[in-house]
């Protein structure tokens, strides 16, 4: 059931598609013009080879294979329990932490697989950023939040941790509602601050990677837009995995498109193409709204 | 308004008022202990007035009785009769008052019981006095002279004007202030100065036996410890000077008063703690005066086989000794919660080990105190003497009940409140927090520390006041491991190492049971054990608010996400 998209397949593609006329969502109207994406002219930054994962003997993901781009927005969509989640959480080996998981093959990081043995966990989760679903801020000052990786690694001076705390929140676009209050607790903050602080959190540490676990979902449809905007900010400096149970948004933000469904694969591609011309069937039926 | 029972019972009422009614009579029983033992413990400390009135004694002679009622009753006639008391016929209930007459010096006795139909001609007159005694109990009766070295200074014959009698009465608190000025001086020098050249002198001795154990006492030690040693002499000897001359001018005024029977005695004033008229004060002195009786029964150290005085080192032992607890217990609890919660695989045998936990919390503390008799004192202690202190030997250091193991065994009896009160909470730390951390590159522990544990701490201070709270109030495991009926000093001191863990200590808890039940003097120590119950259970709520407090600050800085 596996569809790999290789480089080659993806420019074997339909190179025309009927102006503004899409299956599923008219992107046309999202005001965004952008070049045809094509894998093979992007830098690789993450692989996944032949990845199976199992939740003891129930098997959760079938033989992923997958190129992520550098520099550029990936979304993972497809229905609850596809195995998205599953599969983001395995970029920064979050899944060690589930009692009786296994896993098979391997993911490539800049060339090396990070499920080698020797590999420091701690040092991957700190390449690989991760923000969850729900904002999770520690219950400690704005600026600790932010400052708490960097702490972590051993960077104590003032002043480093000043300029980083800048300019994440910077970055994060939250610095200037929060700079006159850094040092109050990030709980008395707003969901979408809250989010947008973990965000700035993660890429105070300059991860390579950003994971991005269905960012927006607990916010309401201002904080929303932001973080979208955010998102299209931050590839520039990073590389964005992000799930999304929100077709629009996947469509609004991302370059390319994974659709996943139970467990697998089932098609990846340009997101212009993927929400345009499906290659699938299942995927049509997806992104029309027939099921999920 | 007519519906059935049934319709009733439907309704639901019945079971609002099983649950209400269960309510209130927890929170009558629980106001009905708390103001009986105030009532009978406060009341103790107030002034009373002092009554003098003719006596009919059971065979019909008449005698003058002075003293406070203490306590009334209503006995049947024939309890009475069969006493071979006369009581009128028809009479059902013969009221009788408990005096507390004092001067037992003179009477034998403290209280005595009188029939109110017995008493005839109360009155209250002004001049009478009360003077609380180091020795002996509480003295009443008129005054009548003051005298200084045996010469008489002042003197009031009965029918001279009132004021002369005040004017006396001056003269005495003058100089019972100059008595009590002095007997402070002695007591500073006897407890401070001569405790700190005793310490010294131990520690001296300690040394050279130390040395010479080792074999390392050599000429020049000897010479030096010498030295040091008639150093602390000297210093014994001008304080012993001073001292002399302290007692002579404290013994040099004394009192001569008439009691109810007529006799006349000389009380010296070095014996005397206070006068007071109760009769002639208002009500503002009277206040003033309970307030300041209580604050002494707080400060002040027990005298008369801790039937009098006040209770102090009890509280001083008390407090010190759950701090330590505390101090103790937390880090270990929390230490074995994050063991069995975060590193331990879950499964049989994190099963069994928290059975086992839970079931340490049911095991009766007499136990625990024979374990810590066993265990920490004589294995431990016993090998901790052998190994660092044979200087002292055969006398024990920690061979011996002492605070230092009553905290421990308390600490091992309250072990399960806090593992399963921090386990509670480490479990209840969101995931997605930890999740948080270890998606910034942090390892488990140092999640652990920076986030669990802090957002933890409440519950870990729950634990702490659970331990607090059964902590305090225990004394049957403390009788075995440091508590004693009196302490000769509070175990922490100005006298290196300042903290006296190996000494043994007064606990409130041990102080009713001893005062209650140890005493010869039954009638007055009942109010002190009353006094003392409620002082307990003000201290164990004041341990108990603090640290609640210290949760409430915990738990506002690290609430938990609201969502």
């Amino acid at each position: 059931m596996t569809t790999l998209l290789t480089p080659e397949t993806a420019a074997a593609e339909p190179a025309e598609r009927p102006e503004g006329k899409s299956h599923g969502i008219d992107i046309s109207s999202m005001g965004r013009t952008q070049p045809k994406m094509d894998l093979a002219n992007e830098t690789i930054a993450l692989q996944v080879q032949d990845l199976n994962l199992y939740y003891g003997e129930k098997q959760a993901l079938n033989g992923i294979n997958l190129d992520i781009a550098k520099n550029r927005v990936t979304a993972f969509i497809g229905p609850s329990g596809c195995g998205k989640s599953t599969l983001l959480r395995c970029f920064n080996r979050m899944n060690d932490l589930v009692d009786f998981c296994n896993i098979e093959g391997k993911i490539l990081l800049d060339g090396n697989d990070i499920y080698e043995r020797g590999v420091e966990v701690a040092e991957l989760r700190r390449r690989v950023g991760m923000v969850f679903q729900k904002p999770n801020p520690f219950p400690k000052s704005i600026y600790e939040n932010v400052a708490y990786g960097l702490r972590i690694q051993g960077i104590n001076k003032k002043r480093i941790l000043d300029e980083t705390v800048e300019w994440a929140l910077r970055s994060a676009a939250l610095w200037d509602e929060v700079k006159d209050r850094l040092h109050e607790s990030a709980l008395g903050m707003s969901g979408g601050q809250q989010q947008r602080l973990v965000i700035a959190r993660t890429i105070a540490v300059k991860p390579e990677v950003l994971l991005l676990d269905e960012p927006a979902s607990a916010l309401d449809p201002i904080s929303t837009l932001k973080i979208e905007e955010l998102i299209h900010e931050l590839k520039r400096d990073f590389t964005i995995v992000i799930v999304t149970h929100n077709m629009q948004q996947a469509a609004r933000v991302s370059d390319y498109t994974a659709f996943m469904y139970m467990g697998d694969l089932i098609e990846f591609g340009g997101t212009d193409d993927l929400f345009t011309t499906p290659q699938k069937k299942q995927t049509e039926d997806y992104i029309t709204g027939r099921y999920g | 308004m007519n519906i059935s029972v049934k319709e009733w019972f439907k309704s639901g009422a019945p079971w609002v008022w099983l649950t209400g009614g269960a309510v209130a009579l927890n929170v009558i029983m629980v106001a009905g202990l708390l103001a009986l033992i105030a009532v009978r413990g406060l009341g103790h400390f107030w002034p009373a007035d002092v009554l003098q009135a003719d006596y009919i004694e059971s065979d019909g002679s008449r005698v003058v009785v002075i003293g406070e009622i203490a306590d009334s009753e209503d006995v049947p006639a024939i309890q009475m009769r069969e006493a071979g008391l006369e009581v009128a016929e028809g009479v059902e209930t013969v009221r009788r008052d408990l005096l507390k007459v004092g001067n037992r010096d003179l009477l034998g006795s403290d209280f005595r019981w009188v029939t109110e139909t017995g008493l005839q001609e109360i009155e209250h007159p002004p001049h009478l006095f009360v003077a609380e005694r180091r020795e002996w109990g509480n003295f009443y009766g008129f005054l009548r002279q003051v005298k200084q070295a045996g010469e008489l200074v002042g003197e009031y014959k009965v029918g001279d004007a009132d004021a002369a009698y005040d004017q006396l009465y001056a003269e005495l608190e003058q100089r019972l202030d100059r008595a009590l000025d002095i007997h402070d001086q002695i007591k500073d020098i006897e407890k401070h100065e001569i405790g700190a050249i005793n310490a010294t002198l131990e520690r001296l001795r300690l040394r050279e036996r130390s040395l010479e154990l080792k074999g390392q006492l050599t000429a020049a030690d000897q010479a030096d410890i010498a030295a040091s040693r008639a150093e602390q002499d000297e210093s014994y000897k001008s304080l012993q000077a001073r001292l002399e001359e302290l007692y002579r001018q404290i013994g040099r005024d004394s009192l001569v008063a008439e009691v109810s029977d007529g006799q006349v005695v000389e009380i010296e004033l070095s014996k005397v703690v206070q006068v007071f008229r109760p009769n002639a004060m208002g009500v503002g002195t009277k206040l003033g005066f309970y307030f300041g009786q209580i604050w002494a029964f707080m400060t002040d150290e027990p005298r008369e086989a801790n039937t009098e005085g006040g209770v102090f080192p009890a509280i001083f032992g008390t407090v010190m000794m759950v701090l330590l607890m505390s101090i103790l217990v937390t880090p270990f609890g929390v230490v074995a919660a994050v063991y069995l919660r975060e590193y331990a695989k879950q499964g049989t045998m994190t099963r069994l080990i928290r059975i086992a936990v839970n079931n340490l919390a049911g095991v009766p503390s007499i136990v625990y105190g024979v374990f810590g008799l066993g265990f920490f004192i004589y294995f431990l202690g016993g090998n901790i003497d052998q190994l660092f202190f044979p200087e002292a030997l055969p006398a024990p250091t920690f061979g011996t009940p002492g605070l230092m193991w009553a905290s421990l065994t308390l600490a091992l009896l309250t072990l399960p409140v806090v593992i399963v009160a921090t386990e509670e909470g480490l479990s209840r730390i969101p995931r997605s927090i930890r999740e948080g951390s270890l998606a910034l590159g942090a390892t488990k522990a140092e999640t652990l520390w920076k986030v669990v544990l802090p957002m933890a701490s409440p519950a870990m201070m729950t634990g702490v006041i659970l331990a607090v709270a059964r902590a305090a109030g225990e004394v049957a495991p403390l009788m075995l491991v440091g508590v004693v009926k009196l302490a000769p000093s509070l175990p922490l001191d100005g006298n290196y190492p300042f903290i006296h863990l190996d000494q043994k200590f007064m606990h409130l808890g041990f102080h009713i049971y001893d005062v209650g039940f140890q005493s010869p003097n039954v009638e007055a120590a009942r109010p002190l054990v009353y006094a003392t119950a409620l002082l307990l259970v003000v201290v164990i709520a004041l341990l108990n608010l603090s640290a609640v407090a210290i949760r409430n600050r915990l738990r506002e800085k690290y609430k938990a996400l609201e969502h």
